[in-house]
Order: structure tokens, then C-alpha cells, then sequence
């Protein structure tokens, strides 16, 4: 237990987070691993965790008609996904697959919403975390989806 | 002593010289990338980061920087077809005539990126005028410190320099990120918009200069995430393009505020450019 407070204070989504907060995170946590071309779940399935990523490279798809799976994101170590977990019905919407070897944290979603709803400055520390990486993301979605690149420079 | 093209353009900056295609290549489904041979067999001078205006004969001129070797080889430009000048020029052929009038702008600070890191970050064809930075970076390696290209692209096939990437990336002495918007099952690189490979990048942001180029909201919002992560606004390169015509400072048509494009670019710091990328539709 000690081993994932000390591995989940490194990890930049945690950064400065107060020891209590940490051990209580902790509770929740477990590592998990996944080899190259491992799915880590796939779309409709029940979003039940939230992963920190330690190491390795993972795939964010969509299967689009005609296309086969189109990744739309990749991530990398110290980036986190499946913020699905935080709000209902709690299902992914995509598949997450392991590019290369991933050492990853798994958090329990069902055990972070009641320790969030139990201790709510937990649960608004954790959203000051979400919402720049979901603010961010929306952005950059934005980005792609103008299609910068074939029409200038 | 003045070069013979330089001479030349001193004397009659509108005035074409003439040069021939020697090979033409297909970089990008739009785009291509001319060799040309200067008539006589001259060597063109340039720094990196300059720019031609060069002639289709019969169809007219556009503004096209240098994309090869300022240091050896021939002049080399890379082209993508959108309007009758570019289309035309890209159509060029071994053998056939074009006008190149230049070198023209300030480029890349070459001297000021001395004993720094250096950034490079390019978005779509927005490499062209980055290449011959990248070549003079690492024809003087030992002059600089850590060198790190992030390249963004449309599409995996959209990426242009191809080859010469991928053997970037496999160069100890620089690091090479690409990510593309879009991908599908055969691209195991990144996806996503090229200033996430930027959050990721550990910098010492006192010592790192930054050349940028690429579409103009990229270049926006590099220039963000760069300022974010602590680099100063004027260690932080832009290439601008506007339309041009003269590339002299004297027809006014590339002006963008109190600047000339032509003259006093195209590229300019961060810090210098902000207020006027702010402005919509200048
Ligand atoms: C300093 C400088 C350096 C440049 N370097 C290069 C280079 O290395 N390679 C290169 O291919 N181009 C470069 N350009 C851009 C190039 O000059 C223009 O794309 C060219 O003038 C287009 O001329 P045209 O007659 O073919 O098209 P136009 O008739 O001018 O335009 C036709 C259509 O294409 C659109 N258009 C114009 N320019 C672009 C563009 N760049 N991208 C997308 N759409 C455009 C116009 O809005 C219009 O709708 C540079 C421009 C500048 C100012
Ligand atoms: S193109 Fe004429 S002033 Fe710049």
C-alpha cells in the first residue's frame, strides 16, 4: 500500500495532493499491466476504472464505417484516461488499447465515487484535476476536427 | 564579395533568373518537391528560412521558401498545389524553365540558437522552411545544445520528408516526435494535435529557442503551450506567410500592421507577433 501511495504521489495527475488525500486515493488503486495489442476495455462495456498511466503508449479508437478502428488520441506516462467512471450511465464510449507494454494504475471508479461523495473536498480536488485534462482534450478535439493542416501553410 | 546571385538581385531585385528543373518528387498527395539547377550552373547562396518568388512562366509568381541544404546541393523547393501558380509549378518537369527571383526575408536565428536547446515544431508543410534550419542544427551539431523536432501532420501519408523523418528518428543526437489528426488501424505513432507532444516535452525553458511553423491557429496555440511551459515570448520564432508580390517592402501588399512580411520576415518573435495574431482577418 505504501509502494502505490508513493507511486500515485509521482504521478503528475496527483501532484501536490495533501498525504491524506493520497492514502485515501490509494484505497481504491491496484496496478495493472497490459502487453502490446491488449485491449484495456472496449466500447459499451461498463466504465468501472480510471487509469493513470505509468508507462507505455495507449490508443484511444473509434470504429468508423468503412474505416476499421480510427485512433483518435494517443497517451503516454503520465497521462490518464477513462474519465468516463465520473458521470452516468458509466460505460465507455471507446476502445483503450495498449500500443506497446503498459504499466498502468487502475483505479476503482465505484470505490473513488463513494469516497469522493463521502468526502467532498476529495471529490472537488479530483475534479480541479479532471476538468483541465477534459477542458484540454475538448480543445484539441476542436483542433483536429478543423483539419488545420490541409488548407494552409 | 557579392555572389553572383546576390549581384544580380541587387541590381534588378524584379527581375527573374532564369533556372531549370532537374528532378521533381512527390512529397504529399498535394504536394512536390523541386530540384532546380540555376542557369549556368550557379550555386544559390541563401540562409535558412529565406524565400523565392518563383515564376511559372506564362501563369505568374508565388512566394515558395528554400527546403533543402543551405550548406550543399541544389535549390530546393517544396510546393503544394492550391491556385494556378502553385498547381503550375508543381506540374514542372525535368528540363523545363522556371523564374526564381531571391533569396528574400530574415530567417531563422541560426547565431542566437547557438548553445541552446532548440525546439522545432512544424505543422503540415509548414517543414519546408523549417528543413534547412534542421540541416544547418545538425551539419554544427556540437554548436547547440539538445535538438527535438515535433512534427504534426494530417494523416500518416500527408507527411512530407517522409524518409528523412524516420531517419531523423533514428538520429542519437536529436529527438523526433510525430503525431497525426487522423489515423487508422496501420499507424501505431501518436494521434492528436501536435501541442500535446509539447505538454509532454521536458524543457528548460531559460535555455530553449523555439522555430515554429505551420498554420496560423497552430502557431497560435504553440506559441501558448510554449509560453506555458516557461520559454520567453522572445525566444520564440514564428514564420508568417502572406500573399506577396514584390518581396521588396515596396508594394505593401504582404503588410501586416507596421510590418512587411517580405522585408522584415517572414520569420519574427512571439513576442512581436502576438498582438497582430490576435487581430482577425488582417
Ligand atoms: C514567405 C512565404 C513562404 C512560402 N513558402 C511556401 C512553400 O514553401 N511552399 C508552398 O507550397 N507555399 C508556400 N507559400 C505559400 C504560397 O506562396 C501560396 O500558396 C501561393 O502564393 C499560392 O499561389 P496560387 O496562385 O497557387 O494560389 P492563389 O491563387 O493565391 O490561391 C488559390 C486558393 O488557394 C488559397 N491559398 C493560397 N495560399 C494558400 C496556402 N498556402 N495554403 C492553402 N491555401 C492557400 C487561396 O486562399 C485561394 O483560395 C509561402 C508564402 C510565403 C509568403
Ligand atoms: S510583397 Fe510587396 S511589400 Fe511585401
Amino acid at each position: 500500500m505504501e509502494n502505490l501511495e508513493r507511486i500515485l504521489s509521482d504521478h503528475p495527475f496527483f501532484h501536490g495532493v495533501n498525504e491524506g488525500f493520497v492514502a485515501l486515493a490509494a484505497g481504491c488503486a491496484k496496478n495493472a499491466r497490459f502487453e502490446a495489442g491488449d485491449f484495456i476495455f472496449h466500447e459499451g462495456e461498463a466504465a468501472d476504472q480510471f487509469y493513470l498511466v505509468r508507462e507505455g503508449r495507449v490508443a484511444l479508437q473509434v470504429a468508423a464505417p468503412g474505416r476499421g478502428a480510427a485512433t483518435f488520441l494517443t497517451l503516454g506516462a503520465g497521462e490518464v484516461f477513462g474519465v468516463n467512471w465520473l458521470v452516468p450511465p458509466y460505460r465507455w464510449v471507446y476502445d483503450a488499447k495498449a500500443l506497446e507494454r503498459c504499466r498502468l494504475i487502475a483505479m476503482d471508479a465505484k470505490c473513488l465515487r463513494g469516497k469522493c461523495e463521502a468526502d467532498h473536498s476529495l471529490g472537488y480536488d479530483i475534479m480541479k484535476r479532471l476538468m483541465p485534462v477534459l477542458i484540454d482534450r475538448l480543445h484539441e478535439t476542436r483542433l483536429q476536427f478543423l483539419d488545420l493542416y490541409g488548407s494552409h501553410g | 564579395m557579392m555572389s553572383e546571385t546576390a549581384a544580380l538581385l541587387h541590381a534588378r531585385p524584379m527581375v527573374p533568373q532564369i533556372a531549370h528543373v532537374r528532378r521533381r518528387r512527390h512529397d504529399a498527395p498535394d504536394a512536390w518537391t523541386l530540384e532546380l539547377e540555376m542557369a549556368g550552373g550557379a550555386r544559390f547562396h541563401y540562409a535558412p528560412g529565406q524565400f523565392n518568388m518563383l515564376t511559372a512562366f506564362g501563369v505568374g509568381e508565388a512566394a515558395i521558401s528554400v527546403s533543402g541544404d543551405p550548406a550543399d546541393g541544389p535549390l530546393i523547393h517544396t510546393i503544394r498545389a492550391v491556385g494556378p501558380v502553385s498547381k503550375a509549378l508543381t506540374q514542372l518537369g525535368p528540363g523545363d524553365p522556371i523564374g526564381v527571383r531571391g533569396p528574400f526575408g530574415v530567417g531563422w536565428p541560426m547565431a542566437q540558437a547557438e548553445g541552446r536547446d532548440v525546439v522545432v515544431v512544424a505543422g503540415g508543410l509548414g517543414v519546408a522552411p523549417l528543413r534547412p534550419a534542421l540541416y544547418s542544427l545538425l551539419g554544427a551539431r556540437d554548436r547547440f545544445g539538445k535538438v527535438t523536432l515535433l512534427f504534426g501532420a494530417r494523416r500518416p501519408e500527408e507527411i512530407v520528408f517522409r524518409r528523412e523523418v524516420e531517419h531523423w528518428r533514428g538520429r542519437l543526437d536529436m529527438d523526433v516526435e510525430v503525431t497525426v489528426d487522423h489515423a487508422t488501424g496501420d499507424w501505431h505513432g501518436n494521434v492528436g494535435v501536435v501541442t500535446n507532444l509539447l505538454s509532454r516535452l521536458d524543457i528548460d525553458p531559460a535555455k530553449t529557442l523555439a522555430m515554429v511553423c505551420g498554420p496560423e491557429v497552430m502557431m497560435r496555440f504553440v506559441s501558448m503551450a510554449l509560453v506555458d511551459k516557461g520559454v520567453g515570448e522572445e525566444a520564440i520564432y514564428l514564420s508568417m506567410e502572406r500573399n506577396m508580390k514584390c518581396a521588396i517592402g515596396q508594394c505593401g501588399h504582404c503588410q501586416l500592421g507596421p510590418t512587411f512580411i517580405c522585408r522584415d520576415g517572414p520569420v519574427f518573435t512571439y513576442a512581436r507577433l502576438k498582438p497582430l495574431l490576435a487581430i482577425k482577418e488582417l
